[in-house]
C-alpha cells in the first residue's frame, strides 16, 4: 500500500511532464527533446522567485508557469517554425530539438553553474496518513494539482473554441488552416500550454528533489510515460505517468533501486515493440 | 609537440567513431542517440581483456570491435524488426545506452563507476592505421551494392521495400557495421587515454557524434570526418572556453537545421568538389 501511494505521487509528476510531450507530439508529430530543458528552466525561474523575491508557493507556481510557457513558445519560434514552414522531415525537427536541449542545459551549466539548489521549505515536514500509509503534504499537494491541471486541460481541449481548433489541427493541419484557423498562433498556444505544464512540473520536481542543470533528464521518464499511454493522448499521458510511477516504485522497493532505470528503459523498448501506439494512442502512420 | 600529437590522435580516434555513425545516420537515414554506448562497449571489452588477462593489443582491438558489432544486434534485432518510428528508435537506443552505463557502473569486472586504468598501448601507428583501414573499408562498402541499398532505404523506405529490399536485414547490417567502427574507436580510445569510466560514454558523447555527422553532412563520409577532426581539435585550442563548448554544439545543430540542413558536404564527398572546379 505504501509503495502504491509513493508510486502514485511520483507518477503524478511524470504525468505532468508527459502531458507536455503528448501535446506537442499530437500537433507536430515529433518528439520534443527540448521539453526537459524547459522543465529545468521552469524550476530555475520558480527558484529565483522563491529565494530572491520570497514569493509564496502559489505565486511561484504561477510565475514559473508563465515563464516556462513563454520560453517554450520562444523555443518553437526560433528553432522549429522555420523547419515547420518548409515541411522538413520530423527527423530535422528532432535534431533541432536535441540541439536546443543541449544548448539550454549547458548554457545554464556555464552561467549559473552546476551547483545544486534547494527550494525554501513550503511544506512542514508533516505526514498525512492515508489508509494506513504515510504521505507527505507535498506529495499530496503535487498529486492533487497534477490531476487537477490535467483535468482542466482536458476540459479546455474539449469544451472551448481554441480547444476544438487544436483538435482539428491534430487531425489535419492543412485542412484546419483552410478553415480559417491561424495555425501559427495555434501552435504557439500549444507550446505555451506544454511550457506551462513544464513549469508546474519543474517547480514540483525542484521542491521534491533539488534544482540543477541536468534535472531535465527525468523527462526521459516522462517520455516513457507518454509512450506507455500513447503519444498524443492526454488521458493516456495521465495513466502512463501513474503506471510508470507505481511500477518503478515497486521495482526499487522489491528488487533494487539500481535496476530501476534499466527496468524503465527495458519496459519502454518492450512496449515500443509490442504496443507501439501505447494504451490510448491513435494509429501512427509513419513507420521507418 | 607531445601535446599536439595527443590532440591529433584523439581527433583521429573520434573520426573513426563518427565514420561509424555516418554509415548509419548519413547513409541509412536512422537517427541514433546511443552510439556512444558502442564506443563504450569497445573500450570496456578491450580494456578488460588487456587489464585482467594481458591480451595482446591486436586481439583486444579485434575483440572490442566484434563485441560492439554483436551487441548492436541485441538492440537492433527487436527494434529494427518492429520498424519503429524514427524517434522511437532514437529513444530506444538511448535507453540501451543508459542501461549499459548502469550495468558498467555496477559490474566488478569493470571496476564500477571508479573507472578502469588500462595500459597505454595504442600508439600513433595503431590509430592512424586503423583510421585509414576504416576509411577504405567504409568507402568500398558504401560503393558496393550495400551502399546503394542503404541510400535507397534512406530516400524512401516504402519504395525500397516495394523494390524487394529487405529493410530489416539491411538496416541491421548498417547498424552492425557502424557499431563495429565505434567499437574500434572505443578500443583505441581506452588504450590511448589509459583510463576509462562509464560516464565517458553517455548521451553527451552520443550528441557530439551526432552533431559531427549532421554538421558534416548527411550522405557524406568526408564531411563528417573533417568536422569530427575540427570538433575535437578546436575545443582543445580554446581550452578557456571549455564551458561553452556544449552550448555551441547545441546552437550549431539548431542553426544547421534552419539554414543548411544538408550540412557541410551534404550528399557529396571532398574529391567531388575538386572535380567540379576543373
Amino acid at each position: 500500500m505504501q509503495t502504491l501511494v509513493t508510486g502514485l505521487s511520483v507518477g503524478g509528476i511524470y504525468s505532468l511532464m508527459a502531458v507536455g510531450y503528448s501535446l506537442i507530439f499530437s500537433i507536430l508529430s515529433f518528439s520534443n527533446f527540448a521539453h526537459g530543458a524547459v522543465i529545468m528552466l521552469g524550476a530555475y525561474i520558480g527558484l529565483a522567485l522563491a529565494t530572491r523575491l520570497h514569493w509564496g508557493l502559489g505565486l511561484v507556481v504561477a510565475g514559473s508557469v508563465v515563464g516556462a510557457g513563454i520560453i517554450s513558445v520562444f523555443n518553437e519560434r526560433v528553432a522549429y517554425a522555420a523547419l515547420r514552414r518548409r515541411r522538413a522531415p520530423s527527423l530535422f525537427l528532432m535534431i533541432s530539438a536535441m540541439g536546443c536541449s543541449v544548448f539550454l542545459e549547458n548554457t545554464v551549466y556555464a552561467t549559473i553553474g552546476s551547483r545544486f539548489f534547494a527550494f525554501p521549505e513550503f511544506f512542514r515536514r508533516e505526514v498525512v496518513s492515508l489508509w494506513g500509509s504515510s504521505l507527505s503534504l507535498l506529495d499530496l499537494f503535487a498529486f492533487t494539482v497534477s490531476v487537477g491541471a490535467i483535468f482542466a486541460l482536458h476540459l479546455f481541449i474539449t469544451k472551448t473554441k481554441t480547444g476544438i481548433a487544436i483538435r482539428a489541427g491534430v487531425n489535419d493541419m492543412t485542412m484546419c488552416s483552410l478553415m480559417g484557423v491561424n495555425t501559427d498562433r495555434l501552435i504557439s498556444i500549444v507550446f505555451f500550454l506544454a511550457g506551462a505544464f513544464a513549469g508546474v512540473a519543474g517547480v514540483f520536481l525542484g521542491i521534491k528533489y533539488l534544482v540543477y542543470p541536468t534535472m531535465g533528464w527525468v523527462t526521459n521518464k516522462a517520455y516513457i510515460a507518454a509512450v506507455i499511454g500513447g503519444l498524443g493522448s492526454l488521458p493516456g499521458a495521465l495513466a502512463g505517468g501513474l503506471i510508470l510511477g507505481v511500477l518503478e516504485t515497486l521495482v526499487s522497493t522489491y528488487l533494487s533501486s539500481v535496476l530501476r532505470d534499466v527496468f524503465s528503459f527495458t519496459m519502454l523498448i518492450a512496449l515500443l515493440i509490442w504496443l507501439p501506439n501505447g494504451l490510448m494512442g491513435r494509429e501512427t502512420e509513419e513507420k521507418i | 609537440m607531445d601535446y599536439e600529437l595527443n590532440v591529433v590522435m584523439l581527433a583521429c580516434v573520434n573520426m573513426i567513431a563518427v565514420l561509424g555513425l555516418a554509415v548509419f545516420t548519413g547513409f541509412t537515414g536512422l537517427f541514433s542517440l546511443g552510439h556512444a554506448a558502442f564506443v563504450g562497449i569497445g573500450a570496456y571489452t578491450s580494456g578488460v581483456l588487456t587489464y585482467h588477462w594481458d591480451v595482446p593489443f591486436f586481439f583486444a582491438l579485434t575483440a572490442g570491435t566484434a563485441a560492439a558489432g554483436l551487441s548492436s544486434l541485441v538492440i537492433g534485432i527487436p527494434t529494427l524488426r518492429a520498424k519503429l518510428r524514427s524517434d522511437y528508435f532514437a529513444i530506444a537506443i538511448l535507453g540501451f545506452g543508459e542501461a549499459l552505463r548502469v550495468c558498467l557502473e555496477n559490474l566488478s569486472v569493470t571496476n564500477g563507476a571508479r573507472g578502469l586504468s588500462v595500459s597505454e598501448l595504442s600508439g600513433p601507428g595503431w590509430i592512424v592505421g586503423t583510421l585509414i583501414l576504416s576509411l577504405l573499408v567504409t568507402r568500398n562498402f558504401l560503393k558496393s551494392r550495400f551502399g546503394a541499398l542503404f541510400v535507397a532505404i534512406r530516400e524512401d523506405p516504402t519504395a525500397a521495400e516495394m523494390a524487394g529490399i529487405d529493410l530489416f536485414r539491411m538496416r541491421l547490417l548498417s547498424l552492425a557495421v557502424s557499431a563495429a567502427l565505434c567499437g574500434a574507436s572505443g578500443a583505441l580510445l581506452a588504450h590511448r587515454l589509459a583510463f576509462i569510466q562509464p560516464v565517458m560514454f553517455t548521451l553527451t558523447q552520443s550528441t557530439q557524434l551526432l552533431a559531427s555527422v549532421i554538421a558534416g553532412g548527411i550522405g557524406s563520409i568526408s564531411g563528417p570526418v573533417i568536422v569530427a577532426f575540427v570538433f575535437t581539435a578546436l575545443p582543445e585550442m580554446l581550452r578557456s572556453l571549455d564551458m561553452w563548448r556544449l552550448p555551441a554544439y547545441g546552437l550549431l545543430l539548431v542553426l544547421i537545421m534552419i539554414f543548411r540542413p544538408q550540412g557541410l558536404l551534404g550528399y557529396r564527398e571532398l574529391p567531388d568538389l575538386f572535380r567540379r572546379r576543373q
